[in-house]
This record gives C-alpha cells, sequence and structure tokens, in this order.
C-alpha cells in the first residue's frame, strides 16, 4: 500500500527543502507520494531538477498563497 | 551523467563555509562524486565539541544567522549521509593543531595529503573556497 506525505520545509532557505525531501525520500517506499510545501523561492524549479535527475516523478507543481506544493511519486 | 567535484575549504568565513557546502550537498544529491578537502582556517570547526560561529564576512554572512538556513555544518553531514560525500581533513593542519582524526567529528573522513587529494582530484572540477 502506497502513502502519502507530507514535508513541511516552509521558511527554510535553499538548499534546505530539498535536503528535507532527500531525507524522507530515502525513508520512502517505492510508489509512495511525498508533497513538499516550501516558500523558497527557488524551489519551483530547483526541486524538479532533482527530481528528473535522479529519477522520480513530479505529480504536480504549484504556487498557493507564497507556498510552494510540489507532489513527488517515488519511482525507484 | 555524473561528474566528479572537488571543493577545498580554506576561509574560515559563514559565506564561504555556507557555500561550500550548499554546493557539495546538492552536488552529492543529485549524485555527484564529492570530495571536500578541509585545510587551514575551514578545519577547526570540524573539532569534536566546538561550538564557535563562523565569523561574517560581509552584510550576506549576517543576514545567514537567521532562522531557515541551513547551518554549513549540518548540510556537509547531509552530503556525507545522504549522497556519500567524502569530508577529508588536511594530515597537514592536523599536524599544526596537534589533533587527531579521533578529535573530529565523526562524518570527518581518513587525514588525506595533498598529493592523495589531487591525484584522486584528477579530471574533475575543483573548486575553492
Amino acid at each position: 500500500m502506497s502513502e502519502s506525505k507530507i514535508i513541511d520545509a516552509r521558511d527554510t532557505f535553499c538548499p534546505g527543502p530539498l535536503m528535507e525531501l532527500i531525507t524522507h525520500m530515502k525513508q520512502a517506499n517505492v510508489g509512495d507520494t511525498l508533497e513538499l510545501l516550501s516558500t523558497d523561492e527557488g524551489s519551483g524549479a530547483d526541486v524538479p531538477e532533482w527530481v528528473h535527475k535522479v529519477g522520480h516523478e513530479i505529480v504536480s507543481n504549484e504556487k498557493v498563497e507564497g507556498v510552494w506544493h510540489i507532489k513527488i511519486r517515488k519511482a525507484k | 551523467m555524473s561528474q566528479k567535484i572537488n571543493i577545498v575549504c580554506v576561509s574560515g568565513t559563514r559565506e564561504k563555509l555556507q557555500m561550500a557546502a550548499m554546493i557539495a550537498s546538492v552536488a552529492a544529491a543529485i549524485g555527484d562524486e564529492v570530495s571536500v578537502f578541509l585545510s587551514m582556517n575551514a578545519l577547526p570547526y570540524f573539532v569534536k565539541g566546538r561550538t564557535i560561529d563562523a565569523p561574517a564576512e560581509g552584510e550576506l554572512g549576517v543576514l545567514m544567522a537567521q532562522k531557515g538556513v541551513p547551518p554549513f555544518k549540518q548540510l556537509f553531514q547531509q552530503a556525507a549521509e545522504l549522497g556519500d560525500a567524502k569530508l577529508l581533513p588536511c594530515s597537514m593542519a592536523l599536524d599544526l593543531m596537534k589533533i587527531s582524526k579521533d578529535e573530529l567529528d565523526p562524518e570527518i573522513g581518513p587525514p588525506t595529503g595533498l598529493t592523495r587529494f589531487l591525484s584522486d582530484a584528477e579530471g574533475g572540477q575543483l573548486l575553492t573556497f
């Protein structure tokens, strides 16, 4: 059964949100979905860059009221 | 394609240590092979039990003292733990400080001389801070 989890990295600066995501990604199972919340402006572009580079999957990526909500599915 | 990134940390100022740690952690996170050579004024921060703050060089260093900026030591640690970055203390600096590897933080690797570091760095990028 795949799980869904929210990682709240608001109010941390680059590369804090990415590092938090990676820490949780290591512990997640293949198929799990993680949603990263970030107020770091660069996250919207930088996090997907990392996700593509290491081969996971972006489910959605949107900015709502100043907060990036980036959903990622662990693919491997 | 992963690449080999070698970082030499010389300065003990907050901005330089922070930038080096940011590059090390992000490069390690995308699967690059990262080696960080810690020498000169950068090494004392990695002595066990030392909690001195790195002094700011200028405006950005002062701004970086605020909450939410990941401390450089935490980033180096994450680079080592999450991305297998090597954190290598300079053997000369250890000699000068009269300390052994056991007195350094646990994430720090084996004492390394320049000859070894440069030979391992061959063909990769080398950044100095």
